[in-house]
């Protein structure tokens, strides 16, 4: 047997039952996941999984998330990959765990186990009438066993919790003022951080009175390396205000260094790129084919849509908690990573892995990778100057709006034709955009944090480097889900990156699927066929046909019946044409003298599989749809040529309770099938939903992101012109 | 320099040592030790730190410790507990109208603020009453019917 034996999720990296779960307090299952909370409710989703294959109360679940001295390296919580990694790992840990414990019970209660049932973890054997708990039966040990290839667990058939709406674990504390974040941490003799950021990329540090700072009462250290500097105080008020202080006796030498805001998309087009053919969803390095139109076609379809730089503008700044004790190192932070982050830091401070733990803590949602990673590391950057002692730091407002990583501005340039019977023959796409990666680096000359630029041995930013896996990165979405039998898509790798960029929710599918979705409404229209029908044409999946038909059904899909101003407007992806499917309808109403658009109401209709806990499924594909309104219709980061100008709120604006849709979802539940991750489903569909409902209702094509009032009224003035 | 200041919170007197234009904020997370109240955007922007200052919603991120001083201030902590959460406490847990939750406590007050003016408001009061509140995950539609139960269950 020398081929190695592939176990389910993350069981290769580690497949003993100790590292998933323990019964070692009475009464109480613990569950270790690598993967992290950010709100998405993967704790509950897991605890749903390990109480179903041990059959105990769900309340009897107690979950640890990721930390270098507990859990499982399970690297990223990202891509939707919880689920099948973790879930799937806890869920034959649980059922291996399961099979010892009736091997046990058998024996301690002497009677055959197939007679044996178990009621909450309680094993009985009706026939004798006794009894045994698992935790009498574990008496505090280890399983000290393995998953093996023969590890049965349950038939979804048999489930009773999951499958089950159940509540989510962590939001009690939330609601009760409980100590539910990184910045509610109690932690004995803990000092406040806060950095003093350069005010822009590549600033640099000319005069800096640092005794300013100092001689504010509870301030305990002013920490400058190189052009990093930093204040450590008592109070987290001393630090803010020393913050200040310092900030405004500090004078830098700034470069212009963005390109023209209002070029963006030319620029983008004329720079140096890496050019590939995307092939099977894997960019391949081959000359790419000129675009040839079929001599069939009875309409050809020429558009160019764009995404700007978009911001994952985290309600909490990103923050971070360190304390250094000799040569170790103890980090809190909220990253998606905690290995990763852990190898990163032992680079920027070139020293042994071993000699620090990483501890994940919650923060506020992160959607991918914001400044927490860089957050971490000025916390261990400020610690350094206070050894023993912890100091927690959060970004202000105007750090995290400035510095953290974007989410890369992209430009989808589609070419595609109908022939006369309706059916589309060829289909060109080409997208160019920036990397949807920026994590940290395990590396000791460029680890990738911000700190790692500006302090006095400073390392460069990362070279910027795209995932080129399959549906990767910038291409992720770029290849359509449809059956059409001849398509061409490139990827044109933009090689200068004017900003700091790395994955944001969804990543190249935003800009994809609004590029894909938007294009099949203008051939729909352009032939004169329904939208629906047009989209079912092309879809043999009889799952995608699903969702589509169900979405059309919720939202009593009718061109016809809208009054003028109003209209639907409908969209579909299987996000990473691998894994949920989800199909959105938005109602859209245009006002055409200030050319706001309102969304009253979305339909969602989703097919993810089996839904461990539906009603968790339902609110990340509704929380999706929300936030990708919100970049569709507000967000853009914004620039002058020397620094990034949204700041705030007010310059980033984002999608208010006064403009949202009420939305009405549906969750197709297949337990029999593969449970898929759900956190990025409707973020592809949604901006075409909304542009194709704009279109349906006031006949202009939006196909520049965000749809501002501004340019929407631009637009339909341009159409009044034009007719 | 240091001042002290009276403070009435969630109907406990509290003596609390500061500058006199420290944020409210920082007092109640650190001073305190109700961390309920988060900070956001210290601008007025996003409500993550709302507390109510004698039943009007406020912002403690711009609040002076000064300025509250003599005030009758509420903040999640004095709504209700787990064994006796408050009808909008128990209405956000029923709807789960949360994600992340770090704006929770900020929506919660909110509502508090906006439901004791108005007991039954309809989809356009309930908007406008948490204009001021934002919420990145996209919770929106699940605190909307939360506050709709909570408006049910406190009319009785």
């Amino acid at each position: 047997m020398s081929e190695e034996i592939k176990l389910p999720g993350s069981l290769n990296t580690d497949a003993r039952i100790d590292s998933w779960l323990a019964l070692d307090a009475a009464g109480i299952v613990n569950i270790f996941t690598g993967k992290v909370e950010f709100g998405q409710g993967v704790m509950t989703a897991v605890a749903q999984v390990g109480a179903e294959e041990l059959d105990v109360a769900l309340e009897r679940v107690r979950i640890k998330t990721a930390d270098t001295g507990a859990t499982v390296d399970e690297k990223l919580t990202a891509g939707s990959g919880s689920i099948e990694e973790s879930g799937t790992s806890i869920r034959f840990a649980a059922a291996a765990a399961r099979a010892i414990l009736m091997d046990k019970a058998a024996a301690a209660l002497d009677v055959p186990r197939d007679t044996l049932i178990v009621e909450d973890g309680t094993v009985k054997s009706p026939a004798t009438n006794r009894q045994v708990t698992y935790w009498d039966l574990m008496g505090g040990q280890k399983f000290d066993a393995e998953v093996t290839p023969a590890t049965k667990p349950k038939s979804p058939a048999d489930y009773r919790i999951v499958g089950k709406a159940a509540p989510r674990l962590d939001i009690p504390a939330k609601v009760f003022g409980g100590r539910a974040f990184i910045q509610d941490m109690e932690v004995a003799g803990l000092l406040h951080g806060r950095v003093v950021f350069p005010p822009s990329y590549g600033a640099k540090l000319k005069s800096a009175d640092l005794e300013v700072a100092k001689k504010i009462a509870g301030v305990v250290e002013v920490v400058r390396d190189g052009n990093f500097l930093g204040i450590v105080a008592e109070s987290e008020a001393a630090a803010v205000k020393a913050r200040d202080v310092l900030a405004a006796a500090c004078t830098w030498e700034e470069t212009a260094q963005y390109p023209d805001e209002d070029n963006l998309y030319d620029w983008m087009m004329s720079q140096e790129c890496e050019d590939t053919v995307v092939e099977g969803g894997i960019p391949v390095d081959k000359p790419i084919p000129e675009i040839v139109t079929p001599a069939d076609a009875a309409h050809t379809v020429e558009a160019i849509y764009a995404r700007p730089f978009q911001s994952h503008a985290s309600i909490g700044p990103s923050a971070g908690m360190a304390q250094w004790d000799g040569d170790r190192l103890t980090v809190w932070a909220h990253s998606q990573g905690i290995y990763p982050l852990r190898a990163a830091l032992a680079c920027a401070f070139d020293m042994p892995k071993e000699k620090i733990r990483c501890i994940h803590a919650e923060n506020a949602g992160v959607y991918g990778h914001n400044g927490a990673d860089d957050a971490a590391m000025d916390a261990a950057m400020l610690a350094r100057a206070v050894p023993g002692r912890p100091v927690r730091v959060q970004w202000m407002r105007d750090d995290e709006f400035k510095w953290e990583p974007y989410g890369s501005g992209m430009v989808m340039a589609l070419q595609a034709s109908v022939n006369k019977a309706g059916d589309i023959i060829d289909w060109n796409f080409d997208v160019w955009s920036n990397a949807h990666a920026g994590r940290p680096r395990a590396k000791k000359e460029t680890a990738g944090f911000i700190a790692c630029w500006h302090r006095e041995n400073a390392t460069p930013a990362p070279e910027p480097v795209d995932n080129n896996g399959k549906d990767g990165g910038a291409h992720r979405g770029a290849r359509p889900y449809y059956d059409f039998p001849k398509t061409r898509i490139a990827k044109h790798f933009v090689k200068p990156h004017p900003f700091r960029v790395s994955s944001l929710r969804a990543l190249g599918t935003f800009g994809n699927i609004f590029a894909t979705e938007s294009m099949l409404d203008e051939l729909a229209h352009e032939a004169g066929l329904d939208l629906v029908e047009f989209r079912l044409r092309h879809l043999k999946d009889a799952r995608a046909r699903a969702v589509v038909e169900k979405v059309a059904a919720m939202a009593g899909w009718d061109p016809k019946k809208w009054g003028k101003g109003k209209g639907q407007g409908i969209a579909f992806n299987r996000y990473k044409n691998s894994k949920c499917y989800a199909a959105v309808v938005f109602n859209v109403e245009v006002d055409e003298a200030t050319g706001v658009i309102k969304t009253p109401k979305a339909f969602i209709a989703a097919d993810a599989g089996l839904s461990i806990n539906p009603d968790g499924v339902a609110n990340q594909l509704e929380g999706g749809l929300i936030q990708a309104a919100s970049w569709t219709m507000k967000e853009a980061v914004r620039f002058d040529p020397v620094r990034i100008t949204s700041v705030d709120w007010e310059t980033y604006p984002i999608l208010t309770f006064r403009e949202v849709p009420e939305i009405e979802t549906f969750v197709f539940q297949r337990v029999t099938e593969k449970a898929m991750g759900v956190g990025e489903a409707t973020q592809g569909p949604t901006p075409a939903a909304i542009a194709n409902g704009v279109f349906a209702a006031a006949g202009v094509r939006l196909r520049e992101i965000p749809f501002t009032p501004e340019r929407v009224k631009r637009m339909m003035a341009e159409a009044k012109a034009a007719r | 320099m240091s001042e002290q200041f009276k403070l009435t919170i969630n109907g406990k007197s509290h003596t609390v040592s500061a500058d006199a234009d420290t944020p409210l904020l920082y007092v109640l997370r650190n001073d305190v030790g109700l961390v309920s109240p988060k900070y956001g955007c210290g601008q007025e922007q996003c409500g993550a730190c709302n507390v109510l200052i004698d039943g009007e919603k406020a912002f403690s991120c711009s609040v002076s410790v000064k300025d509250a001083a003599g005030k009758q201030v509420t903040t999640l902590e004095g709504l209700g507990t787990p064994e006796q959460p408050h009808p909008i406490q128990a209405a956000f847990i029923a709807e789960q109208a949360a994600q992340c939750g770090y704006c929770t406590s900020g929506l919660i007050i909110a509502t508090k603020a906006l439901l004791d003016k108005n007991p039954n408001p309809d989809m356009d009061a309930i908007r406008v009453g948490l204009q001021d509140n934002l919420c990145r995950c996209g919770a929106h539609s699940r605190v909307f019917r939360a506050v709709r139960r909570a408006a049910r269950e406190l009319a009785g």
